[in-house]
């Protein structure tokens, strides 16, 4: 177990010192030496990875840990302070119509004026391209990703009414209805009901059993085991990412949520202070 | 229901209009609002195009959560206008151009925004306070510049104040010509992009993840509320055009909790204030016509305030009272359940209704004094849930007996949900269950039969016992 993760760190060690890693092509994500910080404070630093393709990966961390981050940073939703990354070999602007992004249900204003309808057929836009309204065969691509989220009979329900379970499905209906080969969710199993877990879970095996990747930000350690194949422990860099039965030890998780870190994070706040005196 | 009410408020308006056309000066004010009028009909016309194009302009901004945005970018405006006059007169001898002075506007007005932008980016001072400096800043700026001119020799009696108020009198046709043109554009610029829009407002970071160009969709909207601002300067004026962009907008999300509906209705009122605030000021000529179109928009506010289906005071209003009502009537069926289980293994259901239950009873339910109970009885005689027996007591009917049981049940399934699956004290879950079990729908009651495992769950129409002792 303790091998899986000497290699990792061996691995990167190398990425760093020697020439600059390849990218595969075969590989949903890719991510090399990334860093991001928010006012000039950094909150992932030197992030390396390599995700396989068809996996159901969760990326675990304590608060903080730069989750979100990561995902954000992967989609180009936050500035990158350094670092690649690349969608099947590809930068991510280019492969654009390949990934799906379930955002954290808190993200938006639920009480916006419309239907459950529309928010999934937002899914369909890409596709649609510029100033061409949305047709039937949106809808009905929507309607078969709301059917398949267990939502069918709310579609036309404005999306306040939905419980916050039901919202995060619906989110999740939206990226299906893209139909994206690699997924990227953030926090979908946070705060809801167990219907909506189950519903989620069976989605995510049906992905899988389709050929897509997920990945996942997750808080559950307890049900880590049971739904991902595959894990990224993140505590402002990657402790780990392997096989969830390799990587998923005792010894991982102290250095992952064992607060170790305080070096790490006493030197992010001294360079933010020192910026902060800069200005 | 949305198409209801919005017939209901043509009516409304049709009613308004023709009661008007009554006695002489609703006979003026007829015919100017009726577009008679060959003086003022030009001038309603585009204040109403305009006021459908703030409308949808508007609906965007609120959505989008910019209205002081917007405020901040027509108040910058000004210092754009009186440059451009200065400007104008010093290379042509006249000022009054409204075409360059519209040019000006929409430069200082961007500039206000770039402004906004800089600070949000360069420094740590938040979104609001930047734009209430630029706000307040532009426009002292303009009053500055303002006061300038007006001592200029050759500038005589410019006429620039009534940008700031708004004046519709002075429109001449070319002006016309350039309104009416720019609430077109913004028209079709909403509906073509009405789906980016949509995204934009409600979910911004997927919208960039799917590849759309988010700025650039986050400068057309601004470009879009510059137009319509720039081009109503003249009618609503600097201070106040802000007014006309959101009310609309924040009227017509009373009344719809659809996007598309959203916008059209918006429009409309959009176009209502217009039309009727310029055929008023019109009608007064030291009335200035921003204020009147503005408080004729807040006036349409606040009928929707009150009158909105969903959202509106009225409405919320009847619904909370319609639930108290129904709460007391389940309260007073139960409790009547609950009297006659005591005195019987299970009440008897069937044919023509219950025993009697007293008053005396009755009132040690519940904290009801004698005078309320009376009141909930008759309303649920009036249902025909129960009958009263004179002083001596109420009994049951048939129909109130179903549904005094079927009250019961669901009081109780939620008391052993408690007590199973939440862990809550017994004596605790009267209270919890109070709270609930009167919004619990026949969906929920079905979940919760299915929860409950066999032993606990009660025989297909029975009603368990209660986990509590009764009071």
């Amino acid at each position: 177990m303790r091998g899986a993760v000497a290699m990792e760190s061996g691995r990167k060690g190398a990425g760093r010192g020697g020439l600059p890693e390849e990218h595969s092509p075969r590989s949903p994500l890719s991510v090399h030496d990334l860093t991001v910080a928010y006012h000039r404070k950094p909150v992932i630093w030197d992030i390396d990875l390599e995700i396989p393709e068809g996996k159901l990966v969760g990326i675990v961390g304590p608060n903080g840990a730069g989750k979100s981050t990561l995902i954000k940073a992967c989609l180009e939703l936050v500035p990158r302070s350094s670092g690649e990354v690349r969608i099947f070999g590809e930068p991510y602007r280019v492969q654009r119509k390949l990934v799906g992004y379930v955002p954290q249900r808190e993200s938006v204003d639920w009480d916006f004026p419309v239907s459950v309808l529309d928010v999934v057929a937002m899914g369909t836009y890409g596709r649609l391209g510029w100033l061409r309204p949305v047709n039937r065969r949106c809808k009905g691509l929507a309607m078969e990703a709301l059917e398949k989220v267990g939502l069918a009979d709310y579609a036309q329900r404005q999306i306040s009414q939905l419980s916050g379970g039901q919202q995060q499905r619906v989110f999740l209906a939206r990226a299906l209805a893209q139909d994206a080969r690699v997924y990227f969710m953030d926090e979908p199993f946070a705060a809801v009901d167990a219907a909506t877990e189950r519903a989620i879970v069976g989605i995510l095996h049906e992905l899988k059993r389709r050929g897509r990747t997920c990945l996942v930000v997750h808080h559950d350690l307890a049900t880590v085991e049971e739904y991902f194949d595959w894990l990224v422990m993140l505590n402002m860099r990657v402790v780990a990412s392997g096989p969830t039965a390799e990587v998923f030890t005792a010894e991982n998780l102290r250095k992952t949520y064992g607060g170790k870190l305080t070096l790490l994070s006493e030197a992010a706040a001294a360079v933010s202070k020192e910026a902060g005196e800069a200005e | 229901m949305n198409k209801g009410w919005g017939t209901a408020f043509a009516l409304f308006l049709a009613a308004a209009v023709a009661e008007a056309s009554a006695g002489s000066w609703r006979d003026d004010f007829a015919s100017v609002v009726l577009l008679r009028d060959y003086n003022t009909r030009l001038v309603i016309i585009s204040t109403a195009l305009l006021g459908v194009a703030g409308g949808l302009a508007g609906s965007f901004l609120l959505l989008r959560k910019r209205s002081l945005m917007g405020d901040a970018l027509s108040h910058a405006t000004l210092p754009g206008i009186v440059l451009a006059f200065i400007v104008a007169v010093h290379f042509t001898g006249a000022g009054r151009s409204f075409a360059v002075l519209v040019t000006g506007a929409a430069v200082t007005g961007i500039l206000g925004c770039v402004v906004v932008l800089l600070i949000r980016g360069l420094t740590r001072v938040k979104d609001d306070a930047a734009m209430g400096i630029v706000l307040s800043v532009f426009y002292g700026a303009g009053v500055v510049l303002l006061s300038i001119v007006q001592h200029m020799p050759e500038a005589g009696t410019a006429g620039l104040e009534s940008f700031l108020y708004g004046k519709t009198a002075s429109m001449v046709l070319t002006d016309f010509y350039l309104v009416s043109g720019a609430a077109v554009v913004a028209l079709f610029a909403s509906l073509a992009l009405f789906k980016e829009f949509r995204l934009l407002c409600f979910d911004e970071d997927y919208a960039r993840s799917m590849g759309w160009p988010t700025h650039a969709l986050d400068v057309l909207m601004l470009l879009l509320v510059t137009l319509v601002t720039v081009v109503g300067l003249q009618a609503v004026g600097v201070v106040l055009i802000i007014a006309f962009l959101i009310i609309p907008a924040a009227s017509a999300r009373m009344w719809t909790s659809r996007f598309g509906w959203m916008l059209a209705i918006a429009a409309g009122f959009g176009g209502a204030s217009g039309w009727l605030g310029s055929g008023l000021s019109a009608l007064t000529p030291g009335l200035p016509a921003g204020a009147v179109i503005v408080l004729t928009a807040a006036a349409l506010f606040v009928m929707s305030l009150l009158a909105g289906p969903d959202r509106g005071i009225v409405a919320r209003t009847v619904r909370a009272h319609l639930l108290k009502r129904r709460i007391e009537r389940q309260h007073l069926l139960r409790g009547i359940y609950e009297v006659l289980e005591e005195d019987g293994p299970a009440p008897q259901m069937a044919g023509e209704g219950t025993s009697m239950v007293t008053w005396e009873a009755l009132e040690c339910k519940r904290s009801w004094t004698p005078g309320e109970l009376r009141r909930i009885v008759r309303r649920a005689y009036r249902r025909g849930l129960v009958e009263t027996m004179g002083r001596a007591g109420v009994r049951l009917t048939d129909a109130g007996a179903r549904e005094a049981a079927r009250v019961t049940r669901n009081h109780r399934l939620w008391e052993i949900y408690l007590v199973e699956y939440a862990d809550i004290a017994p004596s605790h879950v009267d209270r919890d269950a109070d709270a609930v079990e009167h919004i619990l729908g026949a969906d929920l009651i079905r979940r919760l039969e299915a929860t409950l495992t066999r032993a606990e769950r009660p025989a297909a129409d029975g009603v368990p016992a209660s986990p509590h002792p009764i009071r």
